[in-house]
């Protein structure tokens, strides 16, 4: 389990830089996507992996972290997610003035060459 | 809990507060909103000078504001701590807020909408990053401010402005993730995202998980770089100040310093020199990272045309002296880098304001042409006839404007009698006397560097803004008089009157930076105060458990 998780926030992050390196703004947000994507699921991980252990702590359990599991980066998760959610939404708002203000989608709001 | 222990959250509830309710109301109103948010200015000054007088120890020595969000005790919640540092800062947000609203509703405030509401939320966001304890939320204060910085950039948007927002957003995205990677690895190793739990927790990690926990420091250290504008991160810099319009631009000159402020808070508490082994992990990088910034703002100021860009790589300039006192380390240093800080943060702003209003008489482009026949040695004497130049009066207005321009250059050069000066003397002093026996990490002949840059660096910033001033007031104006409004001059007096004061003041505000400086280092009275602190008891329930 812990090589897929790797091996996906890999995949996702390289993309995600790629993608990001790349001339079309449009390509940029999906790039900025894929690489938030990558990260929520790296702060996910730092919680260690584990299957069907709930996140509630139950006082008739032990005290032990193989029985539970941490509740704390499910919490960040959940704001990154939301957060990174927003910040995408006010960039394809501005990508889109830039295309209506420039009249192309490159990054530098003008065509190399021009 | 006393009224006066609730002072620490305000300088965040204020604006937020505030900013959402003048939400209600049209753009229209936009003197009414511009008076509620100077109000709220003031009001956030008084609170600021409150937290500093409560910090400077009146009666108990080591009095830490930490305010329990939620009243949940420190190992479980997020606290505010607001000591001396912190307590600086938010009056600095305080100072700069009030003079860039006061010079924006001359005309800016109703360029755009929700100016008022986004300027109000990049102020919370800012008041939040300097006061909080948790690691997380950092990050969510780090995101208000950028969000609201992001449509602030925007504001009065021209292609300019799109293009530049575009890239600092997309810069600043990639960094919010990278800040994420780091505080995510930091709490994998040490289980927790209170910074004064974590300051304890650092010199206990094993062997195995050091290297874990170094790479998720460096990772977070980039993401405040970025901020901070230190080289190779701050190509984004220079364009976007610039293209802010100019109060706008004069607020952001303290969003480089937030990045400052918490590479230096997290450096000294969880890896300064005596915690472990992971001690002073960051100085080398910091200080070889800040020599390069010098270099390269030193450069880039001499090469500007265009006052703006200039002021935008002055922040270059500065943030490079702050990292590298940082790297050089030691109280006497940091007390310098502080009365800098602030000195510096003032000036600029005030700098980015007078751009703007000595650029308003006078053709697009001027100072290209300008900068351009000096180089090609065109001189421009025989354009208009030179009898009309005899007597001349110059105009009052213009007078002001020239004499705010020598106040700023002398400020953010260095030179006396301004508090510029005693800054860099009393950096400089620091360094000198620091390499008699500090176990510090840095190169050899580190020392040496740092001055040399740092007095260069001066120099830099002199010659580019002389040449400035030259060729904006001793040139052949077409347009004498600059249409100017009396609240746009006041903001830059008061500000250049407050590092007047600074400097009149010196002693006492020294004073006041040393401990706080000396609080940085030695951060036992943070960490204690945070960790021995109890929420309040319900009323009725007794004791907690």
């Amino acid at each position: 389990m812990e090589l897929i998780l790797a091996i996906g926030i890999g995949v996702l992050a390289g993309s995600g830089v790629w993608l990001i390196l790349r001339p079309r703004s449009f390509q940029v947000i999906i790039g900025l996507s894929l690489l938030s994507y990558a990260v929520n699921l790296f702060i996910f991980a730092m919680g260690r992996l584990g299957t069907g252990l709930p996140p509630v702590i139950d006082p008739n359990m032990p005290m032990d972290t193989s029985v539970f599991t941490d509740p704390l980066p499910q919490a960040l998760v959940l704001t990154a997610i939301v957060i990174g959610f927003a910040m995408t939404a006010l960039f394809l708002v501005v990508l889109i003035v830039s295309r209506g203000q420039t009249g192309t989608d490159h990054v530098d709001g003008r065509e190399p060459g021009q | 809990m006393t009224p006066l222990d609730h002072a620490v959250i305000l300088p965040i509830l204020l604006p937020l507060a505030v900013g959402a309710f003048l939400l209600l109301f049209k753009d229209q109103h936009k003197i009414a909103k511009a008076i509620a948010v100077a109000t709220t200015m003031v009001a956030l000054l008084g609170i600021a000078i409150a937290l500093l007088v409560l910090t400077s120890g009146l009666g108990d020595d080591t009095w830490v504001g930490v305010y329990h969000l939620g009243n949940w005790s420190p190992i479980f919640g997020i606290v505010l701590v607001a000591d001396r540092a912190a307590a600086i800062m938010v009056t600095l947000t305080a100072v700069l807020g009030l003079t860039a609203m006061s010079f924006a509703s001359a005309r800016w405030n109703g360029a755009g909408p929700h100016f008022h509401t986004l300027f109000l939320f990049l102020v919370a966001g800012v008041n939040g990053a300097f006061l909080t304890g948790d690691l997380f939320n950092l990050f969510v204060f780090f995101e208000i401010m950028l969000a609201a910085s992001y449509g602030l950039l925007l504001h009065a948007s021209t292609v300019a402005k799109v293009r530049s927002g575009l890239h600092y957003i997309a810069i600043n995205l990639v960094a919010s993730s990278v800040f994420l990677v780091g505080v995510s690895l930091i709490y994998g190793v040490t289980g927790t995202l209170n910074m004064a739990e974590l300051a304890m927790r650092v010199p206990e990690v094993s062997d195995a998980d050091r290297m874990l926990l170094e790479i998720g420091a460096a990772v977070l250290g980039i993401a405040f770089l970025v901020k901070a504008g230190m080289w190779p991160l701050c190509f984004w810099l220079p364009s976007t100040y610039t293209a802010a319009v100019s109060p706008v631009a004069a607020i952001f000159a303290i969003l480089s310093k937030v990045g400052i402020y918490i590479i230096w808070r997290l450096s000294l508490l969880v890896f300064g020199l005596d915690t472990g082994p992971s001690g002073g992990l960051a100085q080398n990088w910091l200080l070889i990272g800040g020599l390069a910034t010098l270099i390269f703002g030193s450069v880039g100021v001499l090469a500007s045309q265009g006052l703006a860009r200039l002021t935008s790589y002055a922040v270059i300039v500065s943030s490079g002296t702050m990292l590298t006192a940082i790297g050089i380390g030691g109280v006497e240093v940091a007390a310098g880098a502080f009365y800098y800080m602030v000195g510096s943060t003032l000036a600029l702003a005030a700098l980015f304001m007078l751009v703007e209003l000595i650029e308003r008489g006078r053709m697009a482009g001027a100072d290209v042409l300008a900068v351009t026949m000096e180089a090609f040695g065109f001189e421009d004497e025989d354009v208009l006839p030179d009898e009309e130049e005899v007597g001349i009066p110059i105009p009052g207005k213009l007078a002001i404007l020239g004499i705010s321009f020598i106040a700023c250059a002398l400020l953010i050069a260095g030179m006396p009698p301004f508090s510029g000066f005693i800054a860099k003397f009393a950096i400089l002093a620091g360094i000198i006397g620091v390499d008699a026996g500090t176990p510090g990490t840095q190169f050899a002949g580190a020392d040496w560097a740092a001055v040399t840059l740092l007095i260069a660096s001066g120099l830099a910033v002199l010659i580019a803004m002389l040449r400035g001033g030259i060729n904006t007031f001793w040139a052949t104006r077409e347009d004498m008089a600059p249409a100017i409004g009396i609240v746009e001059i006041v903001p830059i007096t008061v500000l250049i009157g407050a590092c007047l004061a600074l400097t009149i003041f010196a002693g006492p505000s020294m004073t006041y930076f040393e401990a706080a400086a000396a609080e940085l280092h030695n951060p036992v009275a943070y960490v204690d105060g945070v960790m021995t602190s109890q929420p309040v008891p319900y009323p009725g329930r007794g004791e907690l458990p």
